[in-house]
């Protein structure tokens, strides 16, 4: 590549250069340089997502506030007053759990049909094309941190204290929900060129997907009783999201028992509050173990996910 | 001399869909239907261009000619084969198709700047020189969508010529703009050429190739059937050209009328400069038909000198052997050898009936004392 410094009048010689080769099907560390070297172009795309989303709207980037807050509002109202499942502090709790589903579900929702939409792009101009997808990613990790930082600010507001000590884990745990969503965000792009259904099927996948993750509710109180009686409480951990999901809660929200709101039981004549069971009490090194296993998993699925991705890009243009 | 692109043997092959099942309920009812055509786009097609080399690229539609220029770009993965690139390329293949309409102009340019594969620093310090070549700097921080056409195209030319390629991919862009603003795209490229920087360049347009390019590659039916210089190519390329308009032409006029011969009373085509020469063009038709008559007068280097045609008096063929006589009053080129294109050209417009690329040759003697390519006979003297 040109290093920037060359001049009009006098021209860099090439002949040291080396030759860069265009192949019927490139390895996957040939794909992997690329994507690095075209990371500028991964940051431009992010960054013209961001503004083209909000760009003629008067409150602009306060929606990526705004809307979350409004679902969380709902959420709460629906499952925390009027259902009542009980958790108590259901705030925090749901916001723990709704900040990692926002970077997943607005990821997966926008990037399944983007190659589709910038088929004239991906036409004409030339770069590594899982880029798109990545950029739809990009974008929704930033509103994760613009959420965060509210969530932060919410924290403070009602004085709770989050588990710091967990703190650390947390990179770990982003991480692997990083790679999942990406992995995952490249593979629906793709396949979405083949099977224009995707595009719709996808929302669905998301709604269901949404409930059995534990967001609305305790995976320890709700679920974990019912399945342990058939012995498959893993089963509902071959979702990531879970345990990226209880990681996050469990540094932010703390508690792993709680003085149930709405069920009580009798001792000694008196009604005292039931002791919920809301978090897995695992020790900090379970999770440790499970999240640094997770992400390992999910190095190789997304390595995976750019294999099928070499392989199913190499048929886009006479698809689109 | 360095080796900056290098086709090493490419074949494209486009699988055809006749019933294209793209939704997940079609796919399902018909899992294995639908059927599928193989297409070879391009056939084992190996060239490679140096430093300071324009390079034309030419074939008619369909001939494969942007199908490899996607490949180099790498915006297509060739079947099979190789290409080897050396240094940045910049690639014009549809000027705008990088842009986002609901960003502003200057953001467009970094984010155009990005998808060629430049930094932002390097954007950052090119970014003034484009806005001057693109002649918007009133409308750079208006969303790209109030753009007129002329302005965006005129934005990406202007990235794209100021980024700083090693390697200039341009397909057909030049036919957009306004003719001021083709001319300072003309303007630099020749400057392009002049820094020795490579550039492949695609076209059906015969006069732009003789115009900027130093060589030519021919396309036809995915097939390279020409690498030459420029003039050599092209003559090729016409000659295809015509072959293929005789093979689709329904009505047989087209193999009906073939020019055989170009001879001059003396049967040398040698002429002194200043002096007069008579041709005659022996036609043979199956048929009568009225036409116009063309000739054309190239250099060697591709620059046409003179198209002349029969000015409104139909050549009228008869079936059986024609003559047609070409009277040249004079002849004030000066020495060197031209290339003569005459050819039966429909009356109403420009549809070639039969045409004969580098008919003759004329060679030119001129013992005067002037330059360039005519004698205008100037006399200079003080008054």
């Amino acid at each position: 590549m040109s290093d920037g410094s060359t001049t009009r009048v006098a021209r860099r010689s090439l002949e040291n250069d080396a030759f860069r080769v265009v192949s019927a099907r490139d390895s996957l560390i040939t794909r992997l340089r690329n994507l690095w070297n075209r990371r500028e172009l991964l940051f431009s795309l992010i960054r013209s997502d961001i503004r083209i989303k909000y760009k003629n709207s008067a409150l602009g980037i306060v929606w990526s506030m705004l809307t979350p807050s409004l679902f969380l509002a709902i959420y709460w109202l629906v499952f925390g007053e009027v259902l009542k499942n009980g958790i108590p502090n259901f705030v925090v709790y749901l916001f723990a759990g709704m900040i990692v589903w926002n970077m997943f579900n607005t990821s997966l929702s926008t990037a399944t049909g983007v190659i589709v939409v910038r088929s004239g792009l991906v036409k004409k101009v030339s770069f590594p094309r899982e880029i798109l997808a990545l950029a739809n990613v990009g974008a929704a990790t930033f509103y994760f941190f613009i959420q965060l930082g509210v969530f932060g600010a919410y924290l403070l507001l009602v004085q709770h204290s989050p588990d710091y000590a967990y703190f650390w884990l947390l990179p770990i745990a982003f991480l692997g929900l990083y790679l999942f969503t990406a992995a995952l965000a490249i593979l629906m792009s793709a396949i979405t060129v083949y099977m224009r259904d995707m595009e719709h099927f996808i929302l669905i996948i998301l709604q269901l997907w949404f409930f059995l993750s534990p967001v609305v509710y305790s995976y320890e109180h709700s679920i974990a009783p019912k399945l342990h009686v058939w012995g498959v409480a893993w089963l509902y951990f071959l979702n990531p999201i879970t345990l990226i999901m209880l990681t996050f809660q469990r540094a932010f929200y703390v508690a792993t028992t709680a003085p149930s709101t709405t069920q009580t039981v009798v001792v000694h004549g008196h009604a005292v509050p039931l002791t919920l069971q809301i978090l897995p009490s695992w020790p900090m090194s379970t999770y440790f173990y499970l999240d640094l296993a997770l992400l390992g998993i999910m190095v190789i699925v997304f390595l995976g996910a750019e294999v099928l991705f070499g392989r199913l890009q190499g048929n886009f243009e006479s698809e689109l | 001399m360095t080796t900056v692109i290098k086709v090493e043997g490419i074949s494209k092959t486009f699988k055809i869909h006749h019933e294209r099942h793209q939704s997940l309920k079609e796919r399902m009812l018909h899992p294995r239907s639908g059927t599928v055509e193989t297409f070879n786009a391009l056939k084992d097609i190996s060239f490679s261009v140096d430093t300071n080399e324009t390079v034309g690229l030419v074939g008619h539609n369909g001939s494969g000619k942007s199908t490899l220029l996607k490949c180099i770009c790498g915006v297509l993965q060739p079947t099979s084969g190789q290409i080897h690139l050396r240094g940045s390329l910049a690639a014009l293949l549809e000027l705008g198709a990088g842009f986002q309409p609901e960003l502003s102009g200057r953001d467009n340019i970094f984010l155009y700047g990005a998808m060629l594969g430049f930094s932002k620093k390097m954007v950052e310090g090119i970014f003034d020189d484009v806005v001057d070549f693109s002649e918007i700097e009133n409308f750079i921080d208006t969303q790209v969508k109030f753009y007129s056409s002329g302005m965006y195209v005129r934005l990406a030319f202007a990235v794209a010529v100021n980024v700083d390629p090693d390697i200039l991919v341009v397909d057909e862009v030049l036919a957009v703009g306004d003719e001021r603003f083709q001319a300072k795209c003309i303007d630099r490229i020749r400057t392009f050429q002049d820094e020795g920087r490579s550039i492949l360049f695609v076209t059906h347009n015969a006069d732009q190739v003789r115009a900027i390019c130093d060589r030519a590659i021919v396309l036809d039916g995915g097939h390279m059937i020409a690498d030459g210089p420029t003039h050599e190519s092209l003559r090729i390329f016409r000659e295809h050209l015509m072959d293929s308009a005789v093979e689709h032409d329904r009505s047989g006029l087209l193999a009906s009328i073939s020019i055989d011969s170009i001879t001059t009373p003396s049967g040398s085509f040698d002429v002194r400069s200043g002096a007069g020469m008579h041709f005659d063009v022996d036609i043979t038709s199956q048929s009568a038909y009225s036409g116009n008559f063309v000739m054309e007068i190239f250099t060697r280097k591709g620059l046409l000198i003179s198209r002349s045609d029969a000015k409104g008096s139909p050549v009228n063929l008869t079936p059986g052997k024609n003559r047609v006589g070409i009277d040249l009053a004079q002849i004030p080129l000066l020495d060197g050898i031209y290339d003569v294109n005459i050819g039966v050209v429909d009356p109403r417009g420009n549809t070639v009936i039969a045409w004969r690329e580098q008919a003759a040759s004329i060679q030119v003697t001129y013992d005067g004392r002037e330059g360039g390519l005519v004698e205008l006979g100037a006399a200079i003297r003080q008054q």
